[in-house]
């Protein structure tokens, strides 16, 4: 056994509202700069569709994450004797064309103008070149466009989907869409760390971020085709690459990074996960159907005596065995089997778990009018009737498996029908109890699940420990050393080249 | 006079500023070492211009070191002509796709509207430098044969005189100008090697091969 922490997080998809406040958030903080400025360590993207980079979970052409191959888990990439060949020219590497060129107006055209008979106007100028560019995509582009032709109809995960189930959600009438906000997920197998052939990223031992030494990396760019979520991004103009860093300046004084502490749809969580490092290689040997249950046998009990013996060995303080003992995110994935991590067929065994969305309440209208729902069936549309197919859910968070999301998804409408036959009394709660149970669920864990997900405050939400002081690396360094580098390190401006 | 100036000042001087300057720029601005790749802004061309020209030059790179660590051994080769042209073509032919990437490479540099961008003036300096370093190269294969043999008995001994702090320009005194030129365009290459992109040579990452695929860095146990 050799436990580890990990800093986890939890998105609730039901909760979010496509409002784009944490990808702003982020960027003002991090990636407002050039040759970054493309990038959006925090992104949210309408599914179905295709996302950001566009198609980045068509592994076929990029070739992210792990495979299992004779045996061993090696990267889909290539394998390390061969990874020389690659290296003049990265046949995976997406392009600034599939993310986007970024651009600005010219505004000061609009004060400037010569004196003419129409209005002047700000052209789109690139931000690469500084000339005008007809802009054809953005980073969220697909937004709200669920059913588009452009972009639902070329999500990757619709292979799993029937011809007739494909028609449905290209349909004006029947199709569906939900947000599917983006991060680093800070994995416990990451395959950008493994991918790196200069060891310049690496995943911090106290809490399991990942990260990027800018004065390691040279710019060999296979970590942004091996992370198979394409949440490594290359600054084309330092020639080095980034990722996000979880504000790890926040996090280590137990604030929630910049994209939770701002998320207005309140769907993020953050704890601390323990797990078993030593378990990760099996793991990742499991087959598809297994790697759900494979992963949660990763994470370790907080309160197992071995577990903590074994995390202590390790130099975890108390304070963070403390916190996960209280961990949102434990709670959320091992206690209530609610959260799923996304694709877990890469095999990267991401520390960011989501609780999937359940379809909306549904009414019917006539001539107009919107009529009063008189069941709970009619509110509730049971799960078999989802709008969304089931297999596409199975494709995005069950490695192809529909039992871990139906078991999610039936437990969450269990409850929702429970808290109406509490609270508005419509519901017969002998018929809502025995949905609880059905759904291996009881009127307690039902209690905590709702307190956990709609009248959670901050400290719910955010059970961070800060890092302590003397573990800190100011201690280890000498102080002056670092004086003025404000915790970065190095003051060098990032420039290109010598 | 200039024979000494420029056969034996102007390498050590290049040699010398190579070593400290890649040092000191390694210690103090290890930042600034990259490849610089320019893949994500433009793939297509690069992968034409960069395959071949990387492929082309190690290769031909490779093939002057070997006659230079053991100029005796390619003697030995050369004895039988038929090996001495399965040699020299060999050498020729991944000289030309050096070149043909060299100029793939220059082409990329100065038509791609994104690429142009990222392109600095010591870019061009070093590219315009390998080219000629590549295209002199081939003019003195085809023009003064046989190559392979002339390095190992002249060439060679001169640069291991250099090395030996005892230098003999006299080795080289014989030979024609396009040869020294070729020479001398290579010792330029050494001085541009720590100033420009061209450190990514360096740094090429092949403890890779050795290393664990998990990196996991504690603040008080260090790299585990
Ligand atoms: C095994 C050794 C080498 C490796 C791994 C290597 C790798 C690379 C990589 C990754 C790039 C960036 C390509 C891109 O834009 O994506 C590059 C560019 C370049 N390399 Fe190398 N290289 C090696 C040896 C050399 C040598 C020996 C030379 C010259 C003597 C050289 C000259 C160049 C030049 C001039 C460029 C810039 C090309 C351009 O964008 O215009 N490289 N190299
Ligand atoms: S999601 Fe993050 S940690 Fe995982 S492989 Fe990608 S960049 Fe690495
Ligand atoms: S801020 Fe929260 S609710 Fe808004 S898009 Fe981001 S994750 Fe969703």
């Amino acid at each position: 056994m050799d436990i580890r922490s990990q800093v986890a997080m939890v998105f609730h998809l039901d909760k979010c509202i496509g409002c784009h406040t944490c990808s702003i958030a982020c960027k003002n903080v991090w990636t407002d700069r050039k040759g970054a400025d493309y990038m959006w360590w925090n992104n949210v993207e309408t599914k179905p569709g295709t996302g950001y980079p566009t198609q980045w979970e068509n592994q076929e052409e990029y070739k992210g994450g792990w495979m299992v191959k004779d045996g061993k888990l090696q990267l889909r990439l290539t394998s390390k004797g061969k990874f020389l060949q690659k290296i003049f020219h990265q046949p995976s590497l997406p392009t600034m064309d599939e993310y986007y060129e970024p651009w600005t107006y010219r505004y000061e055209d609009l004060f400037n103008g010569p004196e003419q008979d129409d209005q002047p106007t700000a052209i789109p100028v690139s931000k690469v070149t500084g000339q005008y560019i007809d802009i054809e995509a953005g980073p969220n582009w697909d937004d709200d466009l669920g059913g588009s032709p452009l972009y639902a109809r070329n999500d990757v995960n619709l292979s799993a989907l029937s011809e007739e189930q494909r028609l449905q959600l290209l349909s004006i009438e029947t199709l569906v869409m939900f947000y599917l906000p983006r991060i680093c997920n800070h994995c416990a197998n990451p395959a950008c760390v493994a991918a790196c052939p200069s060891g310049a990223i690496y995943k911090r031992g106290e809490d399991g971020i990942v990260l990027i030494n800018q004065n390691v990396c040279r710019g060999w760019r296979y970590c942004v085709s091996a992370c198979p979520y394409k949440k490594v991004f290359y600054n084309w103009s330092t020639g080095k690459s980034e990722k996000c860093l979880l504000c790890y300046p926040r996090v280590e004084t137990g604030q929630a990074p910049a994209c939770f502490h701002s998320c207005v749809g309140r769907i993020r969580y953050m704890g601390v996960l323990l797990y078993d490092a030593d378990k990760i290689e099996a793991a990742g040997l499991k087959p598809d159907a297994e790697l759900v249950t494979a992963h949660r046998d990763l994470l370790a009990d907080p309160n197992d005596p071995a577990v903590i013996e074994s995390a202590r060995k390790n130099g975890v303080t108390e304070q963070v065995l403390q916190s996960a003992r209280k961990s949102p995110v434990y709670r959320f994935v091992k206690d209530w089997g609610l959260a799923l991590a996304p694709h877990p067929e890469y095999r990267t065994f991401p520390s960011l778990f989501y609780v999937p969305a359940l379809g909306p309440v549904t009414y019917s209208m006539e001539n107009g009018v919107a009529l009063n729902p008189t069941s709970t069936e009619e509110i509730f549309a049971p799960l078999e009737q989802a709008r969304l197919p089931m297999s596409y859910l199975a494709s995005l968070f069950g490695a192809g498996q529909e039992a871990p999301v139906r078991y999610a998804m039936k437990k969450m409408l269990a409850i929702r029908t429970w808290k109406r036959a509490t609270e508005v009394g419509d519901v017969d709660l002998k018929v809502a109890l025995a949905g609880l149970r059905e759904a291996d669920c009881d009127p307690e864990q039902a209690e905590a699940i709702y307190r956990l997900t709609s009248l959670c405050s901050f400290e719910d939400r955010f059970v961070i420990p800060a890092s302590h002081r003397e573990q800190a690396v100011e201690v280890l360094t000498n102080p002056l050393e670092r004086k003025g580098a404000a915790g970065f390190g190095f003051r060098e401006a990032p420039q290109r080249g010598f | 006079m200039l024979t000494n100036f420029l056969f034996v000042g102007f390498p050590y001087v290049a040699l010398v500023l190579a070593i400290v300057v890649s040092i000191l720029r390694f210690t103090w601005r290890p930042f600034s070492y990259s490849s610089l790749s320019s893949q994500f802004l433009e793939t297509e061309s690069l992968f034409w211009g960069s395959s071949l020209w990387h492929w082309g030059i190690l290769w031909v790179l490779s093939g002057h070191l070997f006659a230079f660590f053991l100029p005796e051994a390619i003697l030995a080769w050369n004895a039988r002509p038929l090996r001495l042209y399965l040699l020299e073509l060999t050498g020729l032919s991944m000289a030309l796709l050096a070149l043909v990437g060299v100029v793939a490479l220059i082409v990329r540099r100065f038509t791609d509207r994104r690429v142009k961008v990222v392109t600095s003036p010591l870019d061009v300096v070093l590219l315009a430098v390998l080219l000629y370093q590549v295209a002199s190269g081939i003019d003195v294969a085809i023009r003064y044969r046989w190559g392979s043999a002339w390095f190992s008995t002249n060439a060679a001994p001169y640069l291991w005189s250099l090395l030996k702090l005892a230098p003999r320009p006299e080795l080289i005194a014989p030979l024609p100008w396009m040869v020294k030129l070729h020479f001398l365009s290579g010792f330029l290459v050494i001085l541009l090697l720590p100033f420009t992109r061209l450190v990514h040579f360096l740094v090429v990452p092949i403890f890779y091969y050795w290393r664990r695929p998990q990196v996991v860095i504690w603040n008080r146990k260090g790299l585990r």
